[in-house]
C-alpha cells in the first residue's frame, strides 16, 4: 500500500509542475499584457511597471523565479491589478467561502445521492424508481445557472424567505448549496442505482439471500461496498466540479468565493491571480484524485498495488 | 464531464467484441432492440423535430433574427409577449428582437457546437486510443501516462483562460470544447483495442504484411464503431452544456450569433421583469434536446449490449 501511494505521488508531482508550466506559457504567450490599456501608457512608465513586476526578464527566468517562489515560500507573487494585495491575500479571502459551500454541497450530494440511488435500486421498477430516475435526469439537464435564478425568484422574490445574495450566516448558504448540489446529487443517484442493480443481480447476493439473511443485512453488509466503487471513482471529478461551479454561484449570489476572483482576474488580465487560482485548483484536483485512488484500492480487493 | 458511466461502456465493448460469431447480423438485432425501447425511439423523434426546427425554422418566422421591432422596444414586458398577431410566436427579447428567429439560430449553433465538439473528441480519442493499444509496450505506457496527467488539469479553467487570452472566437470554442473531452474516449478505445488486437483476422492481416496504420484504420477502428457511436451520443449533450456554461460567463458564442446557453442566460437575467417567456422557450428546447440525447444514448447502449439489462 505504501509503495502504491509513493508511486502515485511520483506521478502527481510532475503533473503539478506541468500544470504550472502550461498555465505560465499560456498566460505569457497571450497578446497584450496586464498593463495594456485603451489609453496607452507612456513607454517609460510601461517599462518601469514591467521592471517592477519582473516582466522584462526572459521567460525562462520569470518562470524559474515563479516556481521557486511557490515551492520555497508558498508565494504566488503580487496581484497585477490591486497594488496592495498579493495573490495569497486574494485566495485567502475567497477560498474559505468556496470551501465552506463546496464541502457542505459535496457531503450532501454524496449522502442524498447514495440514499436515493439505493432506494431506487431496491424498489426497482416501482414508482419510487421511476420518480428517482425522472428527477435525476431532470436535475442533470438543468444547468446550475438556470437553477440559481429560479431559486432566487421563488425564495427571495416570491416567498421572501432567504436573502438573494451575500455571505453571512446559514440563510445565505442554502441557495448556493442547492444550486451547486442538485445535478451532482442526481448523477450520484443514477450511478448508485445502476451499480446497485448490477450488484444485486450477482451470485454472492443470491447466496446471501439463500442463507436466509434479512434484506437489510444483504444490502448493507454485502451489496453496499461493491456497489460504491463507481461512486467513489466519481468523487474526484465531483470535487473539481464543485470548485468550478463556484464560478456560477459566486456570480449569482455574490458569495465572494474564488470563482468570482477567477473570472474578474481573467477579464482584467491579472495573470498572477489567474495562475494562482488555476494552480490551486489543479493541486486540489491532483490531491483528490490521489485520495480517491487510495480509497478505491483499499475497498476493492481486486486491485493489486 | 463524468455523467457517462465508463464501466458500462467498456463492458458493452467487450460484449460486442465477443458477439461477432452470431448467425444473424448483430446490427439487425440491435436495431430491433432499439426500436422496442419506447423512450429511445421517442428521443430519436424529438431529436429529428429539433433538427428540423433548426434547419427550416427560419422559413416559418415572420421576423428576421436581427431586426428590432420598434413597436415593442422599451415596453417588452407589456407588448413583447408571445402572440400570433404580432408575428412574435415566442415573444421578443429585451431589445425587441424576435425570439422565435433567435431560438432557431440558437438551435443551429448549439447543435453545431455539440456535434463538432463531439466529433473532435471522437476522432482524436479513437485514433489516440487505437494507436496506444495497438502499439502496446512502452509506447502504450507513455501515451496512457500522458492521458493520466492531462486528466488532472482543471479544464474548465483552462478553457476560460484560452477564451479570454485569445479572443472569443467560435472556432476556438469548438476546438477547446472538443479537446477537453477526448481523454475518456481514448481510454475506452484503448481497452477495446487491447481485446481486439489478438484476434485471428488481425494476425492474418499482419502476416500478409499490412502496415500497422492500415490495420488500425481498416480493421480495428471499424470494429470499435458501436462503442464510439454510443459514447458520441452521450458526449453531444455534455458539449452543449459546456458551451452554455461558457455563454453564461459571456465567453461563448458572441453577438449577433447566439446559442441556447446565451439565450437562457439572457432570459434568466430578465426574469424578474415579468418576461418569463424569454427564459421558457430556449430552456424548453435545451431541456428536451438533452433529455432526448440521453435517452437515445442509453437506448443505443442497451440495444448494442444484450447482456447488460
Amino acid at each position: 500500500m505504501f509503495g502504491f501511494i509513493l508511486r502515485r505521488l511520483a506521478v502527481a508531482i510532475p503533473t503539478l509542475l506541468l500544470l504550472i508550466v502550461i498555465s505560465f506559457v499560456l498566460m505569457h504567450s497571450a497578446p497584450g499584457g496586464p498593463f495594456t490599456q485603451e489609453r496607452a501608457l507612456p513607454p517609460q512608465v510601461l517599462a518601469n511597471l514591467d521592471a517592477k513586476y519582473g516582466l522584462d526578464q526572459p521567460l525562462a527566468v520569470q518562470m524559474w523565479t515563479y516556481i521557486v517562489g511557490i515551492l520555497t515560500r508558498f508565494d504566488f507573487g503580487p496581484s497585477f491589478v490591486y497594488p496592495d494585495l498579493s495573490v495569497n491575500d486574494i485566495i485567502a479571502q475567497g477560498f474559505p467561502v468556496t470551501l465552506t459551500y463546496g464541502a457542505i454541497g459535496f457531503s450532501l450530494s454524496v449522502l442524498f445521492g447514495v440514499i436515493l440511488g439505493i432506494i431506487a435500486a431496491i424498489r426497482h421498477n416501482s414508482w419510487v424508481d421511476t420518480l428517482a430516475v425522472g428527477v435525476s435526469i431532470g436535475a442533470q439537464v438543468l444547468p446550475n445557472f438556470v437553477i440559481a435564478p429560479i431559486l432566487v425568484l421563488v425564495f427571495t422574490l416570491w416567498l421572501r424567505w432567504l436573502p438573494g445574495g451575500g455571505w453571512g450566516g446559514w440563510p445565505y448558504w442554502v441557495m448556493p448549496i442547492i444550486a451547486l448540489t442538485l445535478s451532482h446529487m442526481a448523477s450520484i443517484a443514477r450511478l448508485t442505482r445502476s451499480s446497485m442493480l448490477e450488484v444485486l443481480g450477482s451470485n454472492h447476493i443470491r447466496t446471501a439471500r439463500a442463507k436466509g439473511l434479512s434484506e437489510s443485512a444483504v444490502i448493507l453488509r454485502h451489496a453496499l461496498k461493491p456497489a460504491m466503487l463507481p461512486v467513489i471513482s466519481y468523487l474526484g471529478p465531483l470535487f473539481v466540479t464543485m470548485i468550478t461551479g463556484s464560478v456560477v454561484v459566486d456570480m449569482y449570489f455574490s458569495t465572494g468565493g474564488i470563482g468570482r476572483s477567477f473570472v474578474d482576474s481573467a477579464l482584467s488580465r491579472d495573470y498572477a491571480v489567474m495562475m494562482g487560482i488555476t494552480i490551486l485548483v489543479g493541486a486540489l484536483t491532483i490531491f483528490f484524485n490521489l485520495l480517491v485512488d487510495v480509497l478505491y484500492a483499499w475497498i476493492d480487493p481486486k486491485i493489486r498495488y | 464531464m463524468t455523467m457517462i458511466d465508463r464501466e458500462a461502456i467498456e463492458r458493452l465493448g467487450d460484449n460486442m467484441a465477443a458477439q461477432e460469431v452470431a448467425g444473424r447480423s448483430p446490427w439487425a438485432d440491435a436495431r430491433r432492440r432499439f426500436l422496442r425501447n419506447k423512450a429511445a425511439v421517442a428521443g430519436l423523434i424529438v431529436l429529428m423535430l429539433v433538427l428540423a426546427f433548426g434547419l427550416f425554422g427560419q422559413h416559418l418566422a415572420a421576423w428576421n433574427n436581427e431586426d428590432l421591432d420598434f413597436n415593442v422596444m422599451g415596453m417588452v414586458a407589456e407588448k413583447g409577449q408571445p402572440s400570433i398577431e404580432s408575428g412574435h410566436y415566442f415573444g421578443t427579447d429585451e431589445l425587441g428582437r424576435d425570439l422565435f428567429a433567435r431560438t432557431v439560430q440558437g438551435t443551429r449553433v448549439s447543435l453545431l457546437v455539440g456535434i463538432v465538439g463531439a466529433a473532435i473528441a471522437v476522432v482524436v480519442g479513437t485514433l489516440y486510443g487505437a494507436i496506444s493499444g495497438f502499439a502496446g509496450g512502452r509506447t502504450d505506457q507513455i501515451m496512457m501516462r500522458a492521458v493520466d496527467i492531462l486528466m488532472s488539469i482543471p479544464y474548465m479553467f483552462v478553457l476560460i483562460l484560452l477564451l479570454v487570452m485569445f479572443g472569443r472566437s467560435m472556432w476556438l470554442l469548438f476546438l477547446g470544447i472538443g479537446l477537453i473531452s477526448w481523454l475518456d474516449m481514448a481510454r475506452i478505445v484503448r481497452g477495446q483495442t487491447l481485446t481486439l488486437k489478438n484476434r485471428e483476422y488481425i494476425e492474418a492481416a499482419r502476416a500478409t504484411g499490412v502496415p500497422g496504420w492500415r490495420i488500425i484504420l481498416r480493421h480495428i477502428v471499424p470494429n470499435l464503431l458501436g462503442v464510439v457511436a454510443v459514447y458520441a451520443t452521450l458526449l453531444i449533450p455534455l458539449m452543449i452544456l459546456t458551451e452554455s456554461f461558457m455563454s453564461f460567463l459571456g465567453l461563448g458564442v458572441q453577438e449577433p450569433l447566439t446559442s441556447w446557453g446565451a439565450l437562457i442566460s439572457e432570459g434568466a437575467k430578465t426574469m424578474n421583469y415579468g418576461t418569463l417567456w424569454q427564459l421558457a422557450f430556449p430552456l424548453f428546447f435545451f431541456v428536451i434536446t438533452l433529455f432526448a440525447f440521453f435517452f437515445v444514448g442509453d437506448g443505443l447502449r442497451d440495444a448494442l449490449d444484450p447482456k447488460d439489462r
